[in-house]
């Protein structure tokens, strides 16, 4: 069901959410955090979606804020804020609060966002586009144990990720590093059997692509060799290429889900390597709330300080 | 393949710290003998293709299919996209489907076939130059066990379960693992004969279940529960495993085998064993054993068998809006059997945690629903500050772990009514699998397929409690065969009233599931 608030607050918000489960009859329920999503209106209704989705691994009380600007000055200076608040199976498996701030309100969203948190739970904080600068000290960022943005939706990913770099903090995590894990447990798979040290790198993606260049980060930092930057036509990365003394390893995928593994004297093979949706990834995200150091490690395209314990 | 295999190699990619990537097996194949039975084609291919779904099989998993069938290699790839598209828990893609489908192949053959045998060994070396397989392979025998000793020594014969330097073979074995203690042990040293009892993967697929693996999560991993899990606190423990079906078109096996063995001996106290041991030292298999065995020797049996045991047949009737045949009208069964449709026996855990606390253990077929579930039951409080009549409707608080169907936990305790002056009454608090964390719980078989190929034996019984077992549930069979026949129970219900009064004799009853 839906309860549509306007000019409302927190409290009032709080209570229609008890409100609301009473009416569809379960009011205990197992949600397991809180995911807040910071969006623009445009980019709302695909972040839900991908959130509700998302919902059904990790049920949650979703609260999306969304900073409104009032066309006229006059209702620039006037401060509000309207709520729709779904629960049942208008909301995945958890709980929905639409949040539009609008004037001064919208510069004190944590403000509202507080008092809806549930209570010794985890929350997460999804920026889709228009990341802060520093995620960990903005005051939404400041609630959460984990903090996602996505370089892919940034006008300049480069420059974005050095900044991102810079200001990193535990809970700091990146879609576009998300994006890699398919490729990462293939390349750590077939590493697995060719069992051989590697003497070159090269990712081949579309140009800017900053996936590619966390995944050439990453290569430089684990196998301590430079990773040549290799321009493709794409679509995002296509493949990735091992030297070795007896020849390449190769993961090549031109174009769609299938992908071809060469390992030197050995037939190549098909590998399923799809893109995956905004949700997977999401739901990936949330498996695990803990810091994901080998995101900074590659983040930052250092070298591991000592030799850690290999599995 | 390098041939100066080095078996400390480090991969550089994988980290500890790194806990994206998921436990994928090393480089593998599996090869199924019986392929194109029930169980493979509903469960062990669908399972394969949600492993490769997931992304958890390794490049160039090679997947080996052995029947006697007149079958090409296109025909077997056939038989298991129909069944992975009927049987699979995720989506279909096509991508997936190629990538395994190259590293399909078909042996037709009898078990006594020496040529098939002989292609089955040339298959495996050619996958392993052609798609890097390692040889590193591990035969599923989902075949009736009077094969086992053909196929074992087939294997044997040929040099399949001989692993060259640095990879590794192993086998597979679904239940029963014989019926009696004689019979079991006959089996296992087959087995033992020709794999190394490390290498032999029992499969119990209950304990692939995930509520199954919460048990030890719920017990050692939390402090509120552990300290009440005992005879101080828990006045008895009821493991139910309830069937609405009957034998199908099982006549053949299951006549003369009868619930007990078929669940009793296996799953029950395997759940028994999970939920009375200790705490073990460390969690692998090692320990797990170790605990697993302790408890289970600890098992006694009731001195008064007639007293402390039940078993039943289920008679014709009406269950669940359908009409019915009773066990002794089944196609295929001797109209005098006294094969036991439902089991409910006694059995007490002589040490210091649980002396004097009945475990209470039943199954059967027919039943009311279909539902797994363990229930600790507490005892009462010691004293209430309440009137009697405060407190009349006020039953026992009780932990159940409910394992299949809706996987969970139940606690029920008592609270007040609102608007009475005091009235207390029993509410449950639930916390359900599907809610909290739904749709990512893979399948029993696809977790237990994985832990094969990564050689992760802590969810396989191992040779010593399949013994154990036997132990326990021999005394009670050898009573059975000597005394009186089954009780008819209505389709339907929840069993015969004989156990219904062996628990009211300890003043207790049976839990409505």
């Amino acid at each position: 069901m839906k309860i549509d608030l306007t000019d409302t607050t927190a409290s009032k918000i709080n209570k229609a959410l008890v409100q609301g489960r009473r009416a569809i009859g379960t009011p205990a329920v197992g949600m397991v955090l809180t995911m807040v999503i910071v969006t623009d209106e445009e980019n709302a209704y695909d972040s839900i979606k991908a959130a509700e989705e998302a919902s059904h691994e990790h049920p949650a009380r979703t609260l999306v804020v969304i900073k409104r600007h009032a066309r006229t000055p006059r209702d620039r200076t006037r401060s509000h804020l309207d709520a729709e608040v779904r629960v049942g199976a208008d909301a995945g498996t958890g709980e929905t609060v639409v949040l539009r701030m609008y004037g001064e309100v919208s510069d004190h969203a944590d403000s509202v966002v507080l008092p809806l948190l549930l209570p010794d739970a985890p929350v997460v904080v999804w920026w889709p586009v228009d990341a802060p600068e520093n995620p960990a000290k903005d005051p939404l960022g400041a609630l959460a144990q984990r903090r996602i943005t996505d370089l892919y939706t940034t006008e300049n990913p480069q420059a974005e990720l050095e900044s991102r770099a810079r200001s990193y903090a535990p809970g700091d995590t990146d879609l576009a590093w998300t994006r890699l894990t398919p490729w990462r447990s293939m390349l750590a798979a077939a590493l697995d059997q060719a069992r051989v040290p590697i003497l070159s790198a090269a990712v081949e993606a579309e140009a800017d692509n900053p996936a590619a260049e966390l995944l050439a980060r990453w290569l430089e930092a684990r196998l301590h060799v430079t990773a040549e930057r290799v321009v493709t036509a794409g679509p995002v990365v296509t493949g990735v290429r091992l030297g070795t003394e007896s020849g390449e390893i190769v993961i090549d995928r031109p174009e769609g889900p299938l992908a071809t593994l060469t390992l030197p004297g050995q037939p190549s093979r098909t590998l399923a390597l799809k893109v995956r949706t905004t949700s997977e990834l999401i739901a990936e995200e949330l498996r695990r709330l803990d810091a994901d150091e080998m995101y900074a490690i590659a983040l930052r395209g250092e070298a591991p300080k000592e030799t850690p314990d290999h599995v | 393949m390098t041939s100066d295999w080095d078996y400390d190699w480090d991969n550089p990619l994988r980290d500890p710290r790194d806990r994206r990537l998921p436990r994928i097996a090393g480089p593998s194949g599996l090869v199924i003998f019986g392929v194109t039975g029930d169980l493979s084609r509903k469960k062990l291919m669908p399972a394969v293709y949600d492993l490769a779904n997931r992304g958890m099989l390794p490049p160039g998993f090679s997947l080996v299919g052995f029947a006697r069938r007149d079958w090409e290699d296109e025909d077997f790839a056939q038989i298991v996209h129909d069944s992975v598209r009927e049987h699979a828990r995720t989506e279909f893609r096509e991508e997936v489907w190629q990538q395994l489908s190259e590293g399909m192949r078909f042996i037709p053959g009898d078990f006594d076939d020496d040529t098939a045998f002989e292609q089955l060994r040339r298959t495996v070396d050619e996958l392993d130059a052609a798609r890097g397989t390692s040889g590193n392979y591990a035969f599923y025998l989902s075949v009736p066990p009077k094969f086992f000793p053909k196929v074992v020594q087939q294997l044997k014969k040929h040099g399949l379960a001989d692993a060259p330097e640095g990879s590794w073979r192993r086998a597979v074995i679904e239940k029963p693992f014989g019926h009696d203690l004689a019979s079991a042990r006959e089996l296992n040293e087959i087995v033992h004969d020709v794999f190394d009892p490390e290498q032999v993967f029992r499969i119990d697929h209950y304990l692939g279940k995930e509520t199954v693996q919460n048990i030890l999560a719920l017990r050692f991993a939390n402090q509120m529960f552990e300290p009440i899990w005992n005879r101080s606190y828990v006045d008895h423990i009821q493991i139910t495993m309830a069937e609405d079906i009957g034998i199908g078109g099982r006549a053949g096996y299951y006549d003369g085998i009868g619930s007990a063995r078929d669940v009793i001996q296996n799953h029950l106290l395997q759940l028994m064993a999970l939920t009375a041991m200790e705490e073990p030292a460390a969690f692998d298999a090692a320990s797990l054993l170790t605990e697993k065995l302790k408890v289970l020797r600890a098992v006694k049996v009731p001195e008064d068998l007639g007293k402390h045991t039940v078993r039943g047949q289920y008679a014709g009737g009406w269950q669940g809006g359908e009409q019915v045949l009773g066990y002794l009208q089944e196609d295929g069964i001797d109209p005098k059997s006294k094969t036991d449709t439902y089991a409910a026996v006694k059995l007490n855990v002589d040490n210091r945690r649980w002396a004097g606390v009945p475990f209470y253990l039943r199954t059967g077929k027919r039943l009311g629903r279909r539902v797994t579930e363990i229930a600790v039951v507490f005892q009462r409080a010691p004293h209430s500050p309440f009137d009697s009549t405060a407190t009349e409707e006020l039953g026992q608080n009780a932990i159940v772990i409910r394992v299949q169907p809706d996987e969970g936990i139940t606690v029920r305790f008592g609270s007040k009514v609102p608007g009475t002056s005091m009235e207390i009454r029993d509410v449950t608090m639930d916390f359900a699998y599907g809610e909290s964390f739904t749709e990512s719980s893979p399948e029993a078989y696809e977790r237990l397929i994985l832990d094969v190929l990564l050689g992760d034996a802590n969810l396989f019984p191992r040779h010593q409690e399949v013994e154990e077992s036997w132990k326990i549930l021999d005394p009670i069979e050898e009573y059975w065969d000597r005394h009186g026949k089954p009780a008819q129970y209505a389709s339907g219900s929840w069993g015969p009233e004989e156990a219904d009064e062996m628990l009211a004799r300890d003043g207790r009853s049976w839990r409505r599931p």
